[in-house]
């Protein structure tokens, strides 16, 4: 608190504050960039809500052949970890350059080049893998005794996981996955790289044609706002899932 | 021809050779109880007899079948006993009604009303009918096993396998549950239980086995085997046993 009024007083007794305050924090400017903006939030919105669903999918099927066990299943075991290593350890920026324009100059046929689908694809390819790591902590988080109960009632392997596993994993990684929702929520602002007109390539187009910054803040502030929802649920259920495991009630 | 037959089972965990070539045969309508030292291989051999573990040689029947057998699907003859374990393992995020009903509907196809409806019959006989909507945290460990019991039982398996059902229990909980065992076995139900309760073995089993470094040692009917045990090693654990009091 101290230090946010000694930061506040720092930055607008600066020699330089009268003009950052026109070209960042321009009330005029704000306005008339927030229509566009807008309507380029509406698109990473897009990417967020089939991102994430396709992530969730994804991500849980990579853990689930990541936790596969026996010799006979070690090639896909050693696929999943292959991809998990590789997408894990690449920046985002490089995968969606890869993706965005690698895939469009292959010039395969029903490939699609859209900016849209192939970033949210790159986007898919990274996250996947962090969110797969996610779900096999989780899925190894539920204790060897508890399948054992399950396959002992003639479950098969995919009963097993579908009624007793993952619903007890799932349980366990939920503040952990809306953490990583939260973090998604700003990289989906990354697809503008590719020039599709999201929320931050609006805003760079608007400072283009008026050499005003204000619409990046304007940006950045929604950016804000649609995480600030999540962030709190993340809290909440944190908070729950604490609260369940003192009472106790996990094996 | 014996419920449940172990012809030369051998189980090794890495170079820890567990069973040595163990010979069991279990009969329709009896009880066996295995007793032993921890770590003499009485969980490694209801593990394999359930097929939670392959064994490393020899041969697991049951009715007469080769169920160690690797074109048999094991998924479809566990389906056919029931297994109780040390620590419950009842599933936490369903209700106790759930994880009766589980086995039931999903892996024997029965409508969810039959299956219900057994269910609660079952909770009737252990008197835990106003618990069927409860987690199962909110039980207490005896209610808790004399549930994983009944969710055995309502696949009505061939043979029921009960490891150290007891172990983990308070003392004061131990009668509770084993006085369910003791009404399964009545009812004409074939058990194998590993057991620490040298009392209740003499009391309910036919027949009492020793198993001691992953061998049989010895095995014949309760008074026989603790009353005039005739291997040294049975009564050397016999006797550690009645110093630590638990032979009544």
């Amino acid at each position: 608190m101290v230090f946010a009024v000694v930061a506040y007083l720092a930055v607008t007794s600066a020699p330089g504050w009268p003009r950052v305050q026109t070209t960042f924090f321009s009330w005029s400017a704000a306005v008339d960039a927030f229509p566009e903006i807008l309507k380029g939030l509406w698109l990473n919105l897009q990417v967020l809500l089939i991102g994430g669903m396709l992530i969730l999918l994804f991500g849980l099927l990579v853990a689930m052949l990541r936790t596969l066990r026996g010799p006979a299943l070690a090639p896909l075991r050693i696929l999943a970890t292959a991809y998990v290593d590789l997408f894990r350890g690449m920046p985002l920026i490089i995968v969606l350059y890869l993706v965005g324009f690698g895939v469009p100059a292959l010039r395969l046929q029903g490939v699609p080049t859209s900016s849209f689908v192939l970033g949210t694809a790159a986007i898919v390819l990274v996250y996947s893998a962090y969110v797969a790591e996610v779900f096999r902590a989780g899925i190894e988080s539920v204790h060897p005794s508890q399948r054992a109960a399950a396959r002992s009632l003639g479950l098969t392997y995919r009963q097993t996981m579908r009624i007793v596993v993952l619903p007890q994993a799932l349980r366990t990684v939920t503040p952990a996955l809306l953490n990583d929702f939260v973090a998604l929520q700003k990289d989906v602002g990354l697809i503008s790289v590719l020039g599709a007109i999201d929320a931050v390539r609006a805003a760079q187009i608007i400072v283009g044609q008026t050499f005003n910054f204000t619409p990046y803040v304007v940006a950045g502030l929604l950016f804000v706002l649609l995480a600030v929802p999540s962030a709190r649920l993340a809290d909440a259920v944190t908070a729950r899932a604490r609260r369940r495991q003192q009472s106790g009630s996990l094996l | 021809m014996s419920v449940l037959e172990l012809r030369g089972v051998v189980k090794a965990f890495g170079a820890n050779v567990v069973l040595r070539g163990v010979d069991l045969a279990v009969e329709e309508h009896r009880v066996v109880a295995l007793i032993g030292g921890s770590g003499s291989g009485k969980s490694t051999l209801l593990r394999c007899a359930s097929l939670l573990e392959t064994v490393d040689d020899g041969e697991v029947f049951l009715d007469g079948e080769d169920i160690t057998d690797p074109r048999v699907d094991a998924d479809r003859v566990r389906r056919r006993m029931g297994v109780v374990f040390q620590a419950y393992n009842l599933f936490p995020h369903l209700s106790v009604l759930d994880n009766v009903t589980l086995a039931p509907t999903v892996v024997h196809g029965r409508s969810r009303a039959v299956a219900r409806e057994e269910a609660h019959a079952l909770l009737a006989r252990i008197g835990l009918t106003d618990k069927a909507g409860e987690f199962p945290d909110r039980l207490s460990g005896g209610q808790q096993q004399r549930v994983a019991i009944v969710r055995a039982l309502a696949v009505h398996p061939r043979v029921l396998l009960l490891d150290e059902i007891t172990s983990a229990l308070d003392p004061e909980l131990v009668g509770e549950v084993l006085s369910v065992v003791r009404e399964v076995a009545a009812q004409g139900m074939t058990i194998v239980m590993a057991t620490h309760e040298m009392g209740f073995a003499r009391q309910v089993a036919d027949t009492v086995a020793f198993l001691d470094g992953g061998v049989l040692l010895e095995s014949g009917p309760p008074e026989q085997v603790l009353g005039q045990p005739q291997h040294p090693r049975t009564r050397q654990f016999l006797s550690r046993v009645v110093d630590a009091g638990r032979l009544s």
